[in-house]
């Protein structure tokens, strides 16, 4: 029983930390707060869902909503916060942006899709439960997950071993410094917005098929508990983020496991206000408190 | 009733950086104590102790009969303490009346316009328009507006930090006068500065800091002449002759 | 006089929901002031129209009492809330009251004696359009008082430095906890008499959308400015009836409209009543 828990908690958490990644890699970054990250999951997802309902195999239909969620990405930052950082606007302003921008994207996706829940695979995903010793789960689930976890590994990599991760280091760390060595600023913003952008599609479509459901409520949900995540982790944390996300699927598969579910989402929230009171810098985070 | 600022064996500690070591010194009302040394020696960080935003891991800092270290800042800033930041932190989107009435803010009652020209007189800014933005203001105003902000406040002790810095040695001289006319009011003033020309012009003592301990005390023409002090500085672009 | 009669008629809900949307952006608007991006109010709301509600149905309480209670509640909370977040500053401090909103909501979403997910209906609705802007009238007389005060200075000051505010004797975490505390007691006025006009709660109505669309009032009116506070809540309110037309676009017009201010406008509409200068009275 345990081990099945554990094993839903890292499913469920594998996605959780693929859209915390995004969202605490801008933050990194820029110092900023995008609360249009899930806006963007859940019109990657809504995507995926078109594409595959014209027709195409899942697998195109992944990579289609990944590529849109990325430019999309692009688009935000180019709109709703590179007019910001030329006039210098603190860190605050950015995030009433993102929400303007948020609401923006998501007025959209109602205007196309309304607000009824659209499935995958009308019926149901059919594939056939694998039982690995105590715990049993279904290729599709199996397959979700490694798929979260390839492209966080992936991710791992172009950090630390490309020059692009290199120069996306560098601007996070001190992007005057970065610019005096030589790195296109703005370039590497665009990147790193379409990276972060890119995983945060990844994990809406991941969603969507885990549960066979896209709906515009997919971001309402997902857009708190990815702060909770992040805090936990540490703001700005590539690896919190990570270790945040699978904690907090932990904690939310064992609430529902030992009859807490109604609760789930207080207990989240609640682990997330205790690490901002006792220890705002979270797990891994080395930014602490900004003071006034 | 003028007091005396007393700092006794102060120690301050970042994490396991010993900022400063045993400081001991005393600004007394009336006179003006000239604190320098290199860049790092600590000389902000006394400032930061005792206004209150660096704590105390040793020694205590009086006004007078009243103890300050431990005290929040803005008990201590109510106390008669006062002073001016190395970056310039003055209250940006407001207008300069309203900055002088920011200093003024633990005094009873509302600040007239003639009592805001005062301030500004004795800050060698007569002329400044009431109704600017501080933001937009020239750089040395900007300075100055700083000084008479803190002078609102009818301290008992002010801490300028590096005033002079970016003025050139016509606006100096002129920083001299107005900083010897607060002292001659019966403020105590606390001097930090590189230029030396000031601090000799200005200054009646000096105690020169250097990796968070006292590394000499005297008139300005003793310290200049003291070799622990030409060797601190020695290798660096500061000349103190 | 037929005129006003039909017109009130037809647009009395519309004018209640300026009305209690104006007094959920002042209780933000006194936050933002005081430089704190603190969004609690939609829960503070939510907590004191619940009270109010369960006090009125429950144990029906008459209507101003229930409010006083309701208002009492909400304030004690702010209250409350304000010691742990004491530390926190910019998105932490509004991360950590998000959260707090959330955790009300959740409560409020499994208590049986708020209806749970079902929500409340039946609460007695003996609040109109008067008793509305009467109290949003008290508040803005209130509020315009304080203006005058020392206390204005020193949300000023520590919203522009807090440092530097400390430094001239300002009790910055005093001004903080009022701010938050005084946010509290708006947010709670107008959570019970959205309760008692609009006669039905539910647990969504006080959630983080709502809390975001009070932020949007702000930013749009001004996020310094109280009046540009309610303007923006009256602006937005009656957008979506001007431009009836455009009903379906009316959640993409608020965006754009959030997004055209914070990029070319950041001042908001108080920029057309505002010199460019300080908004501190002159005799502080």
């Amino acid at each position: 029983m345990l081990a099945q828990q554990l094993v839903n908690g890292l499913f469920l958490g594998a996605v959780y930390a693929l859209f915390a990644v995004g969202y605490t890699l801008v933050f990194g970054v820029l110092d900023i707060l995008n609360l249009a990250h899930a806006a963007i999951y859940m019109i990657a997802a809504f995507t995926a869902y078109s594409l595959v309902a014209h027709g195409l195999p899942i697998g195109v239909a992944f990579v289609g909503g990944v590529i849109l969620a990325g430019v999309v990405g692009i688009l935000l930052d180019r709109i709703a916060f590179a007019p910001l950082r030329r006039r210098n606007a603190g860190t605050l302003v950015p995030l009433i942006s993102s929400i303007g921008a948020a609401i923006i994207i998501g007025a959209i996706a109602r205007g196309i899709y309304g607000i009824d829940e659209r499935h995958f695979v009308e019926g149901g995903i059919d594939s056939p439960p694998i039982h690995l010793g105590p715990v049993t789960f279904t290729a599709v689930e199996a397959l979700i997950f490694a798929t979260a976890i390839v492209l966080m590994l992936v991710l791992s990599y172009v950090l630390r071993a490309t020059t692009l991760g290199r120069n996306i280091r560098a601007v996070s760390q001190d992007r005057i410094a970065a610019a005096l060595l030589g790195v296109n600023i703005e370039r590497t913003i665009a990147a790193t917005f379409f990276i972060a952008s890119a995983l945060g599609g990844a994990a809406g479509i991941l969603t969507g098929l885990e549960y066979n459901s896209v709906s515009i409520d997919m971001a309402g949900s997902i857009e708190l508990k990815g702060l909770a995540v992040i805090i936990l982790g540490g703001m700005g944390s590539i690896t919190g983020a990570v270790i945040g996300g699978f904690v907090i699927g932990a904690v939310e598969t064992f609430a529902v496991a030992y009859g807490l579910s109604e609760w789930r989402d207080a207990l989240t929230f609640g682990v997330m206000f205790v690490i901002l009171v006792a220890r705002p810098a979270g797990i891994f985070g080395a930014r602490a408190l900004r003071n006034a | 009733m003028p007091e005396t600022l007393v700092l006794d064996g102060v120690g301050v500690r970042y994490g396991g950086v010993i900022a400063l070591d045993a400081v001991s010194l005393a600004v007394a009302p009336g006179a003006t104590l000239g604190l320098i040394g290199p860049n790092g020696a600590g000389k902000t960080t006394l400032i930061n102790a005792v206004t209150g935003i660096a704590p105390l891991a040793s020694g205590t800092i009086a006004l007078g009969e009243r103890r300050l270290n431990g005290l929040p800042p803005h008990r201590i800033a109510r106390a008669g303490i006062a002073r001016t930041y190395q970056n310039i932190r003055l209250f940006g989107a407001l207008d300069v009346r309203t900055n002088l009435a920011a200093g003024a803010f633990a005094q009873p009652g509302a600040m007239s316009e003639e009592a805001a020209r005062r301030l500004l007189e004795r800050a060698g800014i007569p002329d400044l328009d009431l109704a600017a933005l501080a933001s937009a203001l020239p750089y040395g105003d900007q300075r100055r507006l700083e000084i008479a902000r803190a002078l609102a406040a009818q301290p008992s002790i002010l801490m300028l930090d590096e005033p002079a810095a970016g003025m050139n040695p016509a606006e100096t001289a002129r920083l001299v006068e107005t900083i010897r006319a607060i002292a001659n009011a019966g403020i105590g003033v606390l001097l930090i500065e590189h230029d030396m020309t000031l601090v000799r012009a200005a200054c009646d003592h000096v105690v020169v800091l250097n990796f968070g301990e006292v590394l000499a005390r005297g008139t300005p023409a003793e310290i200049a002449r003291d070799p622990a002090v030409i060797e601190a500085y020695l290798g660096t672009t500061e000349s103190i002759a | 006089m037929t005129f006003f009669v039909q017109f009130y008629a037809q647009h009395s809900r519309l004018l209640d929901e300026i009305g209690i949307n104006a007094l959920l952006a002042l209780s933000l608007s006194v936050s933002l002031q005081a430089g704190q991006l603190a969004l609690a109010q939609a829960g503070f709301a939510g907590i004191a129209a619940y009270v109010s509600a369960i006090a009125s149905m429950q144990y029906h309480w008459p209507l101003f009492a229930s409010i006083l209670l309701a208002v009492a509640c909400s304030t004690l909370v702010a209250a409350l809330l304000a010691y742990p977040v004491r530390r926190l500053r910019g998105i932490f401090l509004a991360i950590a009251t998000v959260g707090f909103g959330e955790i009300v909501r959740v409560i409020v979403n499994n208590l049986s004696i708020t209806g749970g997910a079902e929500g409340l209906s039946g609460i007695p609705n003996d609040v109109n359009t008067g008793i509305i802007y009467g109290s949003l009238a008290v508040v803005a007389i209130a509020l315009f008082g304080l203006a005058r005060t020392k206390f204005a200075l020193a949300v000023a000051l520590t919203r522009e430095d807090e440092a530097a505010a400390r430094g001239v004797g300002v009790d910055t975490g005093l001004v903080r906890f009022a701010s938050l505390a005084l946010g509290g007691a708006i947010a709670g006025l107008a959570g019970a008499l959205y309760a008692h006009a609009f006669y039905f709660l539910a647990p969504a109505d006080f959630g983080f959308p709502r809390m975001e669309e009070i932020l949007v009032w702000c930013v749009i009116g001004g996020v310094t400015s109280p009046i540009g506070a309610v303007a923006g809540a009256a602006f937005l309110s009656i957008l979506p009836e001007i431009i009836r037309g455009l009903a379906d676009f009316r959640e993409i017009t608020n965006g754009i409209i959030l997004l055209v201010v914070i990029l070319f406008a950041p001042s908001g509409l108080s920029v057309l009543w505002r010199a460019r200068r300080a908004t501190v009275p002159r005799d502080a």
